[in-house]
């Protein structure tokens, strides 16, 4: 790991004139991963300024946390490159300024809390210190806890700690708020913000959306190891419109196609949803042609559709 | 300027930090095998319970001498193929090792600290051993002796880390307990871990030579004189050989894993 040529490389880099790729805190470039035939990653770009929070939003196997191990250099891309800073993720430099919480099967359940951060502080040059670590994390009473005794939100949250020990610049949390309870993730969402308003970058993976909407200034869908598009989390949602009738009634599904500013119809179980722009116009229609309908809802289209919707077309 | 804040680093991990960071993962890989019960009472336990059984009924013979050699180096090989084979195995299946690695920890500090771990306990075993040989056996242990057996499990600690390296990169997590035992036991056997290979069948004693094992025991017998007629140098070699063989091998199937990944 010979880091003359790498520092000596980023100077230049940034004394070319390369302004704009040096202030980037991270650049995947054009990566593409390959592992036997499953294309993990094809051909993906991705760059983090500083302060931002991102959320890569996608459905398992979309290729964000392939994206994340690149990221901190434990694997390398088939093709393309990867920077942090500027430099190769892999260095020992990089490192230090990086704090990651990753999706970790088992802990060492033996080890208490307290001696988890502990030996995570000794690895960084300028570790944050263990009051302030605990107090973000809010692992408050449970320092001396064995880990496999803990619960599972509070096993994330010791997960999180261990990001934090080295007072990082960038955090990466990879499927941060799985298996917590509402009130473990809200809390963690919470210190992210506060992370984030401490000028700390953040990027985290999910598949809840709820999550992205709540943090992220800037959203990237990912499905398939392709970005399928990119944008405040409110254009997201903006990119699907229509609202959402669902009722039990006679009308066969040719029939409601047909009506007006209807853009789907779906059978669910033994009611129909039909999402439409002009809702109120769909429902006189349908009232008008179905007298024995029942079981009416509109709704606005929840997340969940949106997002399905962008992931299933592309 | 960004790069204003990043200084020159004159070496990746600096002295300092890097025996700090030893000392830590050491300690904890310690405290981790000493929690682990079923660690902890099977590695260490086997052998005590091995040497009550065997030792104390062969009180005041030369047996109970040869027991304590022997168990030493069960304790050593065992110490290193569950403390380093299952325990490397595990760490790496469940994602651990790959948060380890994320972080600047450097990767030599972990093997270090496990090899170090291992050590610690081959080495208690060994005292526990001696001091059962001379209550219970009622045999001498001269200090001498003492000496010589410690730089003996040592020297063992070399190759049976290599193979539990092996092991760990080279056999799926689940299959890791398993196959250790599998090729744990019947090595100790047919290397007079239990008794004499005079004992043994011929076809067996021509076969113990090819085993690590073997030559590991005959040294410790030879630090109580009791080992059979040869070179202590051959069984050195042999155990050189292996470290390197097995070592060798581990690097190139985690070399090629790392480059597949």
């Amino acid at each position: 790991m010979s880091t003359f040529p790498a520092v000596f490389g980023s100077a230049i880099d940034s004394a070319a004139g390369s302004r704009g790729s040096s202030k980037l805190v991270a650049r995947l470039h054009s990566v593409s991963k390959r592992y036997g035939d499953v294309q993990a990653l094809d051909d993906f770009s991705f760059q983090l300024a500083p302060g931002e929070v991102v959320a890569l939003l996608g459905p398992n196997g979309a290729g964000k946390t392939t994206a994340v191990r690149l990221l901190l250099g434990l694997i390398a891309p088939s093709s393309g490159s990867v920077r942090i800073l500027g430099r190769d993720p892999r260095e020992f430099e990089t490192r230090t300024r990086i704090g990651a919480m990753l999706q970790v099967g088992r802990v060492p359940e033996v080890l208490r809390v307290r001696e988890l951060i502990d030996m995570f502080r000794t690895y960084y040059p300028s570790p944050m210190s263990v009051p302030e670590i605990i107090r973000i994390a809010r692992l408050k009473d449970i320092e001396d806890r064995e880990y496999g005794k803990l619960s599972g939100g509070q096993k994330q949250r010791t997960l999180f700690a261990l990001a934090l020990c080295g007072n990082p610049g960038l955090i990466l949390l990879d499927e941060p708020t799985v298996s917590m309870d509402i009130e473990s993730r809200r809390g963690l969402w919470e210190q992210v913000r506060l992370l984030a308003a401490e000028g700390r970058t953040v990027l985290l993976t999910t598949h809840y959306l709820e999550e992205a909407d709540s943090l992220a200034s800037r959203v990237v869908v990912m499905n398939k190891g392709k970005m399928i598009c990119e944008g405040t989390p409110a254009e997201i949602r903006r990119s699907i419109s229509g609202r959402r009738i669902r009722c039990v009634t006679r009308l066969g599904l040719d029939f409601l196609e047909g009506l007006p500013t209807v853009t789907q119809v779906k059978q669910d179980r033994e009611a129909v949803v039909v999402t439409a722009e002009a809702a109120e116009d769909v429902v006189r229609e349908m009232l008008v042609c179905d007298r024995s309908l029942s079981g009416l809802e509109i709704s606005s289209p929840a997340l969940e559709d949106a997002f399905l919707a962008l992931t299933t077309q592309a | 300027m960004s790069t204003s804040a990043i200084a020159i680093p004159s070496r990746p991990v600096e002295g300092n930090h890097f025996a700090r960071i030893l000392a830590k993962e050491v300690r904890y890989e310690c405290v981790k095998m000493l929690r682990t019960r079923a660690f902890s009472l099977s590695v260490l336990g086997f052998p005590i319970m091995f040497y009550l059984l065997f030792g104390a009924s062969n009180r005041h013979t030369e047996f109970a001498r040869y027991l304590m050699a022997s168990y030493a180096c069960m304790g050593t090989v065992s110490a290193c193929l569950f403390g380093i084979g299952m325990g490397i195995s595990m760490e790496r299946a469940m994602g651990w090792l790959e948060l380890k690695l994320a972080s600047p920890m450097p990767r030599v500090a972990y093997l270090v600290a496990k090899i170090a771990g291992s050590a610690a306990f081959a080495l208690v075993i060994q005292a526990v051993l001696m001091l059962l040989a001379v209550t219970v056996g009622q045999t001498h242990v001269t200090p001498m002796e003492a000496l010589r057996l410690t730089g003996t499990v040592l020297v063992g600690i070399l190759p049976f880390s290599a193979m539990g390296l092996l092991i760990a990169v080279a056999v799926p997590a689940n299959s890791a307990p398993g196959i250790i035992n599998l090729i744990y036991l019947p090595m100790s056997f047919a290397s007079g871990f239990w008794m004499p290979i005079t004992y043994l069948p011929h076809w067996l004693q021509k076969f113990a030579p090819v085993l690590p094992t073997y030559h590991l025991a005959q040294l410790a017998l030879g630090t109580i004189g009791m080992a059979q007629p040869g070179g202590g140098a051959q069984h050195l070699q042999v155990l050189a050989g292996y470290t390197l063989v097995l070592f060798g091998a581990a690097w190139m199937i985690f070399s090629r894993q790392e480059a597949k990944a």
